[in-house]
């Protein structure tokens, strides 16, 4: 009895512990890439960072169209947070095929090999903006098409400008113009100009100084110089008499928010401010013109995502006609139209500009505009000097410049 | 124990020395499952996460495959003395984190034993109603709670409202950088530490930044915190509370001890085998806070609300620097089982003093636990 009991128990335990070795080993080795099937009839995974359902839906409707028409079966997954569940991906070897890249988390992505360069295959290559071509190259290989793009605007509140007695002649210029508006648009009850503090809009007045973070290559950092000085030094003198003010300190969580909310009377935002006024605040009436020009001319930023494909996708061909339909004219057109962003394509630019009148100073400084770094370890670099940055008002901005010119001297030795 | 005490003395060295072979066996196979899974799902991925903290993977494909390199320290040189932007943000972080233990810890230990002394009491009316409203935030995801906290605490949210009906204008909270500590000597009129303080750096930060205290966007963090556990730690206590024999009570009530001097001469020492789990738990849930973080400032303002298990995070998935993410990890282990070995030194049990001893009047040898 007492023997054929624990007989039992033995066999028992066995199987217990080699069922639970066969299902926990079987088939999950780590280093298990993805099998392909037969090339080409692969299904296509699509992974987005969307920005609300509006561009969830236009963008499953362009593919689910891409799909009937090619005969490759793909599906779209917008993402919670789209860089995790990328580098999920990556390390597992089974990727989503198609996806966002921004162009911070680019030299990452490019640099371990899991992203793959198509962007010389793409038939509609020429017709991309240099410049957005330039952010989304890395080591010299043009890694994946720009799929919209945005630069920086003044928004003006219209009816605080007329209050203010102002008239389109008043529109700002150059430097000492803005200051002299911002301080007749400060009041009561509001100030003149309203600023996120992060670089990724003041450094539209360094680029106006004539100063970026990095040279053109992306090999030296030039961070502390006069222009980067004279940018900040002027955005300083804003602040410091009053009509100018940080988002932070106005209790908004951007530009776009203070200004919607009546607690400033312009502000730098993108285009994608034109969504959110439509949706939050449909009552203020506003106009986008160009910011003005600084001591070494008219200079915005320019932000952009692109459609990156895996270097561990099965149907790589498949992939590239796919974001080649993304990224025609038509197709942006229906995206600018379905989420107010701007097309990528030189093509689509008269066509955008007589649909959107009221946005066309954001495309007509794209000429002039500077990308973010975009070499690994910069986006940390330029999350220090935001930080900093939040303190612009009372800190001493050659300091700043210094401190965020030693840390970019190490990101770029390090390339 | 009951098998020794019924066996006749002459047989009990002989089945025992005949089953134990055989005992042994069914012990292993009926914790190999356990053994299985903890292995597979808790030892291989640590062991993985340390190879990891040693190498330099870059993400793509496995880390044990041939073209990942082992780079020795490079990861913990960075963070601990690289002289870099990692070893800043490092320091940094574990500043955040440090105020953010040492102010919650201790609060949040206090008011929950206080709760559960509160509705612990016979002549309380609707007990389990309190019971429950304290214990109400503990089951509300911390998500939840966050974006709440966010209203509350906004610019113009409830809290700066009732602060305006006191005559005090209030921060707009989660947009502060400036550290507490600072503010208060601030107020004195000192705004520059002493040149020792501001020139010695340690871990890329000067020590007059280590001393700024929380930010205020922290402090807001600091009430979340104490606001959602206290009630967790407050049913322990009151678990405990139950535990504890009445004669003993009794027995002080008769020797004349007052209410206060029965709680702290009775009632606390009795405690101390919770207060020590409670303490325990909150040190390591404090150090490791994350979801707080991810859903509320992402680190900012002005990086006073990162923390070392954020900075994990972003490290490896934002910036790809996946051996200094697990390197961060392994570090915040390290001072997770510090606190805990530190805390569990200063509250282990004493044998009575030499003067206490004499207090009491208590047999002076063999009385001692």
């Amino acid at each position: 009895m007492q023997r054929s009991k624990s007989r039992w128990m033995l066999g028992a335990g066995i199987i217990t512990v080699g069922a639970l070795l066969l299902t926990g080993c079987g088939g999950s080795g780590f280093d298990d890439g993805a099998k392909s099937a037969a090339p080409g009839s692969q299904k296509l995974t699509v992974m987005i960072g969307s920005s609300g359902d509006a561009e969830t839906a236009a963008v499953k409707e362009a593919v689910a169209g891409w799909s009937t028409s090619s005969g490759t079966a793909s599906s779209v997954i917008a993402a919670a947070d789209l860089n995790q569940q990328l580098s999920q991906g990556f390390a597992s070897g089974k990727p989503a095929d198609v996806f966002y890249v921004s162009t911070d988390a680019l030299a990452g992505f490019a640099a371990n090999g899991s992203l793959y360069a198509y962007g010389d295959k793409l038939a509609n290559k020429a017709d991309f903006y240099p410049g957005l071509v330039d952010s989304f190259t890395y080591g010299g290989k043009f890694y994946c098409a720009p799929k919209d793009f945005s630069t920086l605007g003044l928004v003006i509140n219209t009816e605080m400008w007329k209050a203010a007695g102002l008239t389109d002649a008043d529109i700002p210029t150059n430097w000492d113009q803005l200051s002299a508006v911002a301080k007749k648009l400060t009041s009561g009850g509001h100030v003149g100009l309203a600023l996120s503090p992060e670089y990724a809009r003041l450094g539209a007045f360094m680029v106006q100084a004539g100063g970026t973070l990095l040279n053109a290559d992306q090999t030296q950092a030039t961070v502390n110089t006069p222009a980067n000085l004279a940018g900040l030094d002027y955005v300083k003198s804003l602040l410091k008499d009053g009509s100018a003010k940080f988002t932070t300190e106005l209790g908004a969580g951007w530009g776009g928010e203070a200004f919607g909310k009546g607690k400033a009377a312009m502000t730098v935002e993108g285009n994608w401010i034109a969504g959110a006024m439509t949706a939050d605040y449909p009552k203020v009436g506003y106009k986008v013109v160009q910011l003005p020009a600084g001591p070494q001319g008219a200079g915005t930023l320019q932000f952009s995502n692109c459609w990156g494909i895996a270097a561990d996708s099965p149907n790589k061909d498949a992939a590239v006609k796919l974001v080649e339909k993304l990224t025609s004219t038509d197709q942006q057109m229906a995206f600018a139209k379905a989420f107010g962003v701007m097309p990528s394509v030189q093509s689509a630019a008269a066509q955008w500009k007589s649909a959107n009148p009221a946005m066309t100073a954001f495309l007509d400084s794209a000429a002039g505009a500077k990308n973010m770094p975009s070499i690994k370890g910069s986006a940390d670099v330029v999350a220090d000097l935001n930080s900093q940055l939040e303190s612009l008002a009372t800190a001493d901005p050659a300091k700043i410049l210094a401190s965020t010119q030693k840390n970019m001297e190490a990101v770029v030795s390090a390339k | 124990m009951t098998a020794v005490t019924t066996a006749p003395p002459t047989a009990a060295p002989v089945p025992k020395k005949k089953h134990r072979p055989r005992d042994t066996i069914a012990g292993w196979l009926f914790t190999a499952p356990m053994l299985v899974i903890l292995g597979l799902f808790l030892v291989v991925p640590v062991g993985m996460a340390l190879w990891v903290s040693f190498s330099d993977w870059t993400g793509r494909g496995s880390p044990f495959s041939a073209n990942v390199a082992f780079v020795g320290m490079k990861n913990y040189q960075d963070l601990l003395g690289g002289g870099g932007l990692a070893e800043r943000d490092f320091g940094t972080s574990l500043r955040n984190n440090a105020w953010y233990v040492v102010l919650v810890v201790p609060i949040q230990t206090i008011v929950a034993i206080v709760l559960a002394v509160l509705v612990n009491r016979q002549v309380l009316k609707g007990r389990g109603f309190f019971r429950t409203a304290f214990y109400f935030p503990s089951v509300t995801s911390s998500v939840a709670i966050t974006v709440l906290w966010l209203f509350l605490f906004g610019a113009t949210g409830a809290v700066n409202k009732v602060l305006g009906f006191l005559g005090i204008h209030g921060p707009s909270w989660f947009q502060d950088p400036s550290g507490v500590v600072h503010n208060i000597l601030g107020a004195f009129g000192i705004t520059q530490g002493p040149a020792f303080l501001t020139d010695n750096t340690v871990l890329g930060l000067p020590l007059w930044d280590w001393l700024a205290g929380p930010s205020v966007a922290m402090s807001a963090f600091i009430i979340m915190a104490v606001f959602t556990t206290s009630g967790t730690f407050m049913l322990l206590f009151i678990a405990a509370l139950q535990n504890l024999s009445g004669e003993v009570q009794e027995a002080a009530l008769i020797d004349g001890a007052n209410g206060w001097q029965r709680f702290c001469y009775v009632t606390l020492p009795q405690l101390r085998p919770t207060i020590f789990t409670v303490v325990t738990l909150g040190l390591i849930g404090t150090w490791q806070v994350f979801d707080q973080i991810y859903t509320g400032t992402q680190g900012g303002p002005g990086k006073t609300t990162l923390t070392p298990a954020y900075l994990s995070y972003t490290s490896a998935f934002e910036s790809q620097e996946w051996g200094r993410g697990a390197a961060i990890a392994f570090v915040l282990f390290v001072i997770i089982v510090f606190f805990t070995l530190l805390q569990r030194l200063v509250l282990r049990e004493r044998p009575v003093s030499r003067r206490h001893r004499r207090i009491y009047g208590a047999p002076s040898q063999g009385a001692g636990k």
